[in-house]
């Protein structure tokens, strides 16, 4: 099999994982090295996929041999799909050939689980040993940690790697029991927290030796699977607040469910994978790190999955309109924050331009304010925007409006282009 | 105080000397033109020659001032705003006359259009960074780009760092300039013409694993045009490889039509990095 035929394969194989981006690296350019993955690079699109994902690095799987059988996953042991394998000469061929060309930022490594997750580990190590010492490659590499894993071969991993992640895909314990049964919590757990302690301690090492060894500089990510269980918003949501706290982790990715298989317990093939519900969970994870936002603040027992209708935000400012209108000369940081339409530079604009002079409404978007939804969130000097008025009804209706048009297309648009009947 | 409008020869150096020159003359710009832009009018006006030192003792002045502003009109230089000239002329004038609060405030209508034109050429810089594509011909990297406004200056430090131990060149077309490294050393230089050599079979090779990467990363049934489109306007599309025809992936028939990778004329071929110059506004960067 020729190696355009394994990347066909071992990318479709990888492309349901949501992870791709290069951020938190810090490996500054070194000489007789390719590449660094210092702070100009994060946040770096090298393309977007035809459907609108970034595409930052070469996102393959080593191979897609698995022995696990996870109902949810086209590469499970019981799917009669194609197999391949990378040897690590071509996978290091390909990444350096990639960057060299400015195609991608590095390599995100993941697979199947090749015989055991020690031997499937070990491959991946030795492919990235084979990358970082013989190609020289100096750029980002994200490699997942595999359930099950003993702790030493994640512990070299982690050396090699700039980022880790366990992907926890299953929300609840209930759903690991029924669709990955060879998958158990506490194999996941592990890993997670061995990876939150080295890198804690590899930090302490490098603040007394200049030279001490990276263990995953770029910290851990994982992902959660949006819509092929029953678990709710707010399920996910805590879990989410959970793991920033417990495991520091620096981003939780969601994945809406593209149901691959017939099975029982999933959704069935024809259900459209739930891409409003994942992009609500992006905007409250967003809150949830940038904002200030705890999770029971968003959602609760009663409301236990978000509004379609409206973004968290704006949900949230409607369950307390008495917290409003804010004054945005005299609002401190956190409080601005909680106006829809102000994020965190607009925020921090408004602090900065008002120590030259009492801000106006009709300064705002200048500003970055978002008034179309701001407007009926803040004053300035007293005054709203001119010729504002609503009821709590109008309200709502403008709000909607208002995101409308950023929101991810009604998923009965998206299917007529591909199907050729 | 009388009004005039100055022409000069586009040259960074050059426009500071229109600062220079018009305190100097006790005048009020109207407009700052580059003598190839100015078509005469019946307005009074002067054409402004290029002084080392006047440049440099503007600058000087400015940087006491405020060096934010400095950095603006180094970055205002190279944006595509209209007449981004006389909106930086201006910005000068008001920070030598009230002082730098104004520049707290974003909303400043003198400050405003200069600060959203530099916030488009980072933004622009920024997506580059990620879209430029590169071709390996024969152990030189070439790539095209084809901005708005000028951000070879901006992407110099990122692409150098990047490929410290190739050489390399990036083509902007819309410029008619290129950014040239080797050896830990690069120039920008101005360039009229440039026609990029077709691939060999390796390239060739890598052009379609990466298209056949990109064909299959996107998942079908989230298909979205529409997001693709914002994050990735079209204008990038026409140098980068995922979006070229076939004939971008097939080798020419005949050796002999692929002739080695050069820039036409002898003119400083890649690797061959030509003497130092007169600067850009970019080798200030
Ligand atoms: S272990 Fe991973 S690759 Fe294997 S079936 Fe489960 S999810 Fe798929």
């Amino acid at each position: 099999m020729d190696v355009l035929e394994k990347l066909t394969i071992l990318t479709d194989a990888a492309k349901y994982d949501a992870a791709c981006t290069s951020s938190g690296g810090d490996r500054t350019a070194k000489k007789g090295y390719i590449g660094n993955t210092s702070s100009s690079v994060a946040g770096c699109c090298h393309t977007f996929s035809a459907d609108g994902r970034c595409v930052t690095l070469l996102k393959v799987l080593l191979t897609n041999n698995c022995v696990y059988d996870c109902k949810y996953c086209i590469n499970r042991r019981s799917n009669d799909t194609r197999r391949a394998a990378f040897t690590p000469e071509e996978l290091a061929d390909l990444t350096i050939q990639f960057y060299r060309r400015n195609y991608i930022e590095g390599l995100f490594l993941s697979s199947g689980v090749f015989r055991s997750p020690d031997y499937t580990t070990e491959l991946m190590i030795r492919a990235l040993r084979l990358l970082r010492e013989q190609y020289r490659f100096n750029g980002y590499i994200h490699a997942k940690a595999i359930p099950g894993t003993s702790p030493e071969l994640v512990e070299q991993l982690g050396f090699l790697a700039d980022r880790l992640s366990v992907n926890i895909e299953l929300p609840s314990e209930a759903g690991l029991k029924t669709l990955a049964p060879d998958k158990t919590k506490q194999a996941i757990l592990a890993p997670m927290g061995q990876i939150r302690v080295r890198n804690q301690q590899s930090r302490e090492e490098l603040v007394k030796y200049r030279h001490a060894p990276k263990f995953a500089p770029a910290g851990q990510s994982t992902q959660l699977i949006v819509g092929a269980t029953q678990d709710t918003d707010f399920h996910i949501l805590r879990l989410t607040q959970g793991l920033y706290d417990r495991y520091r982790l620096k981003r939780v990715f969601y994945s809406a469910y593209v149901p691959v298989v017939e099975h029982a317990l999933l959704p069935s093939k024809d259900v459209k994978p739930p891409l409003l519900r994942e992009h609500r969970l992006y905007q409250a994870d967003w809150l949830l790190r940038f904002y200030g936002f705890r999770a029971e603040e968003l959602l609760d027992e009663a409301h236990q999955d978000f509004d379609p209708r409206v973004d968290p935000k704006c949900s949230w400012a409607l369950a307390h309109l008495d917290f409003f209108p804010v004054e945005v000369n005299t609002a401190d940081y956190e409080t601005l924050l909680r106006v829809p339409g102000v994020g965190v530079t607009s925020a921090r604009r408004i602090l900065t331009a008002r120590r030259a002079g009492r801000l106006r409404i009709e300064s705002l978007p200048k500003l970055g304010v978002v008034m179309k939804r701001a407007q009926y969130f803040l004053t300035a000097s007293g005054k709203v925007a001119d010729g504002l008025r609503f009821t709590p009804d109008s309200l709502l209706r403008g709000l909607i409006a208002a995101e409308q048009p950023s929101l991810p297309q009604p998923p009965m648009e998206q299917l007529s282009l591909f199907d050729p009947a | 105080m009388t009004e005039m409008i100055y022409t000069y020869d586009g040259s960074f150096e050059g426009f500071l000397c229109c600062i220079f020159d018009s305190y100097a003359n006790k005048e009020v710009l109207t407009a700052i033109f580059r003598d190839e832009d100015f078509a005469p009018s019946l307005f009074a006006s002067r054409w402004i020659p290029t002084d080392r030192d006047h440049a440099n003792r503007v600058l000087r002045k400015i940087v006491k001032v405020s060096p934010y502003t400095v950095e603006l009109l180094q970055k205002g230089f190279l944006t595509c705003l209209p007449e981004k000239e006389i909106h930086l002329y201006r910005l000068v004038v008001k920070l030598l006359r009230e002082g730098p609060g104004f520049l707290r405030n974003f909303s400043d209508e003198t400050l405003y259009p200069v600060i959203t034109a530099v916030r488009h050429l980072n933004g622009e810089a920024h997506l580059l960074k990620g879209f430029v594509r590169f071709s390996d011909l024969g152990g030189v990297l070439g790539g095209e780009i084809e901005p708005k406004n000028r951000v070879l200056p901006l992407l110099r430090s990122h692409f150098c760092a990047r490929y410290q131990n190739e050489r390399f060149f990036l083509y902007d077309r819309t410029h008619k300039e290129a950014l040239f490294y080797a050896a830990g050393k690069a120039v920008i230089r101005p360039l009229e013409d440039f026609q990029m050599a077709p691939p060999d079979q390796a390239e060739a090779n890598y052009r379609i694993l990466w298209k056949r990467f990109y064909d299959t990363i996107a998942i079908k049934e989230r298909y979205n045009p529409r997001c693709r489109m914002t994050n990735m306007p079209k204008r990038y599309w026409g140098t980068m490889t995922e979006f070229q025809d076939e004939r971008y992936f097939t080798v020419p028939d005949s050796p002999a039509a692929a002739p080695a990778p050069a820039v036409p004329d002898g003119r400083s071929a890649p690797g061959k990095l030509p003497g130092p110059g007169p600067s850009g506004p970019g080798s200030a960067l």
